[in-house]
């Protein structure tokens, strides 16, 4: 065999694997950039600290305790583990075993061993989550429209994780038996708290076996590496990344403060101003007169889509849905999955047909999410407040509701009772404005 | 009861400290009408100089705005900013967190810039300066829950000064499971106070009511006209409209003066 054919097998498979995983990354920010234009430009120190917070912190997924610390775990694991990958990289180019010990000393022992101990708990922590999710059962995970892949891939994010933290492992006792025996190229390097409980199961084995599992494990751990990178794209995993630019990009304003629609502002100012020139309206009618709200991913902004790429169906947000938890149709993580889904869709269309449009006639509303979904909302923000990364479930319900309303003119009857009821009188209910003060007079 | 409107003081060449913007609930509510009533009488007990618009007034817009009707609720909002800059309003109260919540923060970007209060601010204020005493008697020792209005708490952060007022009555202050930011919606914002629910196995109203029955009040304080009405429906239901009274905090404060 050629000396240096795994380096060039380990090479091509990382260009490969970084390569792939850069045109997605691509795919989603050219889809993310579909959105509408919102400028989330300002207080830029309070933008880095709420990232901090609540990013890097994890300070809103706390709140739910015992979730909360089992994903610090896998968290500061995965971090962890990932200075660990520098080194498997570099080994795998280079074609070095442990290319860092010798630089390193004493403190190499102390990471190798730092990092056994991370796989151990994140290895702990994720069967916690499997059994929540599939013996507990917890309500949120098994929701409609968790079923088939949502499900699955739910399923499937933490069989890979116990799968790389066990070959992280394996790959580790069968080196310490090596380093053991004196094998050429396994130099006495590392600490090993956690494989030495494994070592057992592979005492008795020759040297020439031992290589073989030894690079076995190895190679199986980093290629699950590279395949976990690519499943990213595919699943709902991607907050690992977006959590980041979610929480930096996210509303400052109080919740309550709904979005000023300014091309309305205008129209209503040219009504009300009584010296306004009806026809300087067809100075600014040269550009394509906006629709009103929202019925497809396009009509979204930017911050909206990738809000829909970062959600990770943790599903928290429907569990505090007043509308959700009384048995209607709205569940808030629902609308971040179909705007997502609608939005890959799309960007599948669009480059499927080079950039140019979207032929499949379907839109966001009513092919995903329903008339009655959107209804339901009370907009009161428990959603918002739930999110761990900030995700805003109810602007895109309400931009949905103005497109029904001001598009479609498609309200509830009683809400356009309501509404001629503000027109014609002033308040919700059918009652003379200049009764407004009745209550005074009936002491 | 002494209810001076703005154009009648204006009229005089006087200035009150603050616009107290009653909102459509207020002011034609058979049920809010009496929280409408009960902080009159504190203010005028306070002796604080404060005015309404009365017909001047009209609806913020929100549940036009929330339902998705855009141009109507900037219809609104404008005419009423005309009104309230023409008579150089600067401070604005307000009973209801709904127009607390649109005044203070939805109006500023179409030109109307206030400091707006919720009611049980400026009467956390007025007993902080002493303008006004609470007298415990009447609720010492009472268990009284707090439901927190989405529009007051999660929108907007206000969670302390109704809290504040309550305790200041001597009474126990017993949380629900869901309090705070996160507390359960009455199910009335959002515009659904005014159309049917959809289709579910429970109506909100009634699972926050269950909530607040676990707590085992003597009373369920709210600050909202319309979290008032969806409580007060939700113990009706449960037939404990005899025992277990829904009461705005000033409904309680002004209870407490015997006013």
């Amino acid at each position: 065999m050629i000396a240096w054919l795994p380096n060039l097998i380990f090479v091509i498979l990382l260009l490969v694997a970084v390569g792939f995983f850069t045109k997605n990354v691509r795919q989603i920010i050219k889809n993310i950039k579909l959105g509408k234009d919102i400028d989330r430009s300002d207080q830029s120190g309070k933008r880095w600290s709420n990232m901090a917070r609540i990013a890097l912190g994890q300070s809103k997924m706390v709140k739910r305790p015992i979730a909360g610390i089992l994903h610090i775990v896998v968290y500061v694991g995965f971090i962890l583990i990932n200075i660990e990958l520098l080194e498997i990289i570099v080994d795998g180019i280079l074609g070095t075993h442990r290319v860092f010990a010798p630089y390193l000393g004493s403190f190499y022992n102390v990471l190798i061993g730092a990092f056994e101990v991370f796989a151990f708990l994140v290895l702990v922590s994720v069967v916690f989550f499997w059994l929540r999710r599939n013996v507990l059962r917890l309500q949120r995970f098994w929701k409609d429209e968790m079923k088939g892949w949502p499900k699955l891939d739910a399923d499937l994010i933490l069989y890979f994780e116990i799968v790389l933290m066990g070959l992280f492992l394996s790959m580790n006792a069968t080196d310490s038996l090596l380093q053991q025996m004196g094998a050429v190229h396994y130099q006495q390097a590392g600490a090993f708290p956690i494989s030495q409980f494994i070592s057992p199961l592979f005492t008795g084995f020759s040297e020439a076996t031992l290589v073989v599992l030894e690079r076995s494990f190895w190679w199986l751990h980093i290629v699950g590496i590279f395949i976990f990178l690519n499943y990213l794209y595919y699943s709902k995993h991607l907050h690992i990344l977006l959590a980041f630019p979610n929480t930096f990009f996210a509303n400052l304003r109080p919740k309550g403060a709904f979005r000023n629609n300014t091309s309305v502002t205008q129209e209503v100012q040219l009504m009300l101003d009584p010296d306004a020139d009806p026809y300087a309206v067809s100075d600014t009618s040269e550009t394509e007169p906006d629709t009103f709200g929202a019925s497809d991913v396009t009509d979204l902004n930017w911050v909206q889509l990738m809000n829909a790429y970062t959600c990770t169906e943790c599903g928290r947000c429907s569990s505090v849905c007043p509308a959700n938890q009384t048995g209607k149709r709205l569940s808030p993580r629902k609308i971040m999955m179909d705007t997502r889904d609608r939005l890959t869709e799309v960007g599948n269309h669009l480059r499927a047909s080079n950039g140019n449009e979207v032929t499949d006639r379907k839109k966001l509303l009513d092919d995903y999410i329903s008339r009655e979904e959107l209804w339901a909302c009370t907009s009161c923000n428990a959603c918002t407040e739930a999110c761990p990364v900030d995700i805003d479930p109810l602007s895109i319900i309400m931009d949905m509701r103005q497109y029904l309303v001001m598009e479609e003119s498609a309200a509830p009857t009683d809400l356009n009772n309501m509404m001629s009821n503000i027109e014609n009188n002033g308040a919700p209910w059918p009652f003379n404005n200049q009764d407004r003060l009745l209550w005074a007079k009936d002491n | 009861m002494v209810v001076p409107t703005l154009a009648e003081m204006t009229a005089r060449g006087e200035k009150p400290d603050v616009l107290f913007w009653v909102g459509c609930a207020g002011s034609f509510d058979d049920r809010a009408k009496k929280i409408t009533k009960a902080f009159v009488k504190l203010l005028n007990k306070a002796e604080m100089s404060f005015a309404v618009l009365g017909s001047e007034e009209s609806c913020t817009g929100d549940p036009a705005k929330r339902a998705g009707n855009e141009f109507l609720f900037q219809m609104q909002a404008m005419s009423n900013i005309e009104v309230l800059n023409a008579y150089e309003v600067t401070k604005i109260v307000t009973t209801c967190p709904h127009c607390f919540n649109t005044l203070k923060n939805e109006y500023p970007e179409l030109g109307g810039n206030y400091e707006v209060m919720h009611h049980t601010q400026l009467l956390k204020k007025l007993v902080k300066e002493n303008r006004l005493q609470i007298e415990g008697g009447t609720f010492r020792g009472k268990r009284i829950t707090f439901h927190d209005p989405c529009y007051l708490g999660r929108a907007n952060g206000v969670y302390e000064a109704p809290r504040e007022l309550i305790v200041k009555l001597d009474a126990e202050l017993v949380e629900m499971r869901n309090c705070k930011s996160n507390g359960l919606c009455c199910g009335a914002g959002g515009a659904q106070m005014f159309k049917e629910p959809e289709e579910g196995n429970k109506d909100i109203n009634i699972e926050r009511t269950e909530q607040a029955l676990e707590a085992e009040p003597e009373i369920i304080a709210a600050a909202c006209p319309f979290c008032n009405t969806m409580l007060s429906d939700g113990v009706k239901n449960k037939e404990k409209e005899g025992s277990l009274p829904v009461k705005d905090i000033a409904e309680l404060i002004a209870e407490a003066e015997e006013l």
